[in-house]
């Protein structure tokens, strides 16, 4: 017997997943045209695009239960104080070498969270994490490469991996907070309480950090206030300012 | 008078795929169901990959030759369950994609040969392609470099 949610808790909850997808997806097509090799180009491509539609999936879920709104009017007619990504995915892409280590620290919670949710008592929520576990496979499988490729490359390349973790592992935490939304997602048995997911994190990070030969800092001080949109870095506001400006300017321009 | 629902997949299996024209939307697995509604004709089609920017291409194209048999009530939906798999490939678009140079995709999760020479000596250099659902691979016997359609 399914426990009844309150809609605004599951609307909470679909923005968090499509925000995260929404707001990363558009970090990593900045790179588009820039990558250092074309390869690499294509795979960031790539990547943006699969979450770009994971992020259609999700918000075009949270829009029905809106009243009617469209997955667009969510992604580009929202101001910065109505996102629930977390902080991490609108950090600035920084060099390289920082993008793939954020890639893999992000990838290695969606997965794991995906892998649960597949199994949520919510039919749209399942059929979604279905589908973009499939992909999310081979984001994590690329972003574990890298890292393992470049951490435990050249002196040069260690050096700026390892800066790169020191400088993201800060916003590694938020993904595992918990509150009043996640408390009755895991009561309806839609999704799990993100802080039981950390164990499992922090043993696949562990591994690949090692084989790596990167060093996790000893901290687990977390900064926070994106999933819940108390405060957003002042990033946020720049990426939008990109990525809504067209919608902004010319309300409702379609191709 | 309405087609029979057979005679529909037959005028689908000559939609090609507006990536990889050398296999039909039907080949490809994306067709999921025809069904008729009353007089409303229902096409039940999934994405391949949820970002992948053909599907709204392909899902005119179905319409448009559709139309061009003479059903002018249908209705196109999309499904994401179950999730899109190589699985649903046929047969007859895996001998197609080998012929076009495209490596059909293998339980091992790598190509089985090169599609050109045919020679087994391959190796991946990108888990990302030219679309969504392709690696690039290359054959270290013949040089060249060759897609392979990725399982998933």
């Amino acid at each position: 017997m399914s426990v009844s949610v309150s809609n605004d808790a599951l609307l909470q909850f679909l923005l968090r997943m499509g925000d995260n997808t929404l707001i990363l997806g558009h970090r990593v097509s900045e790179w588009c045209g820039h990558a250092p090799v074309l390869e690499e180009d294509i795979a960031l491509a790539n990547t943006a695009l699969d979450l770009i539609g994971q992020t259609q999936m999700w918000l075009g879920l949270a829009g029905e239960i809106e009243g009617g709104k469209s997955a667009d009017d969510l992604a580009f007619l929202r101001d910065t104080w109505d996102f629930r990504n977390v902080l991490l995915v609108e950090v600035p892409n920084g060099d390289f070498g920082r993008t793939l280590m954020r890639q893999f620290l992000f990838d290695a919670w969606h997965s794991i969270m995906l892998g649960r949710l597949i199994k949520s008592s919510d039919e749209g929520v399942a059929a979604i994490a279905a589908k973009a576990s499939k992909e999310v496979a081979y984001h994590l499988e690329r972003s574990g490469d890298t890292v393992v490729g470049l951490g435990d490359g050249t002196e040069e390349s260690h050096a700026r991996m390892q800066e790169a973790l020191d400088y993201l592992w800060p916003y590694v935490g938020e993904m595992f907070a918990s509150d009043d939304v996640d408390a009755e997602m895991v009561k309806a048995g839609i999704a799990p309480n993100p802080a039981d997911l950390r164990a499992e994190y922090d043993a696949l990070v562990g591994r690949v950090m090692t084989e790596a030969t990167l060093t996790i800092p000893d901290s687990r001080f977390a900064h926070k206030g994106g999933r819940d949109g108390r405060m957003h870095t002042e990033h946020l506001g720049h990426l939008l300012t990109q990525m809504q400006w067209l919608q902004r300017a010319y309300p409702g321009a379609t191709w | 008078m309405r087609a029979s629902t057979d005679q529909i997949w037959e005028w689908l299996d000559a939609v090609p795929d507006p990536e990889i024209p050398v296999i039909s939307v039907v080949d490809l697995g994306i067709v999921r169901d025809v069904q008729w509604a009353g007089e409303t004709l229902k096409v039940t089609v999934t994405p391949t990959y949820s970002g992948c920017p053909a599907t709204s291409v392909i899902s005119m194209d179905i319409e448009t030759a559709l139309r061009d048999h003479g059903v002018d009530d249908l209705r196109i939906e999309t499904s994401i369950s179950p999730a899109w798999t190589t699985d649903w490939l046929s047969p007859k678009g895996r001998i197609k994609l080998e012929e076009f140079g495209i490596a059909p995709p293998q339980p091992a999760g790598g190509p089985e040969r090169c599609p050109r020479c045919g020679s087994t000596a391959v190796e991946k250099v990108s888990q990302f392609g030219s679309t969504p659902c392709k690696a690039h691979w290359r054959c270290t016997d013949c040089l060249e470099p060759f897609d392979y359609f990725k399982c998933i």
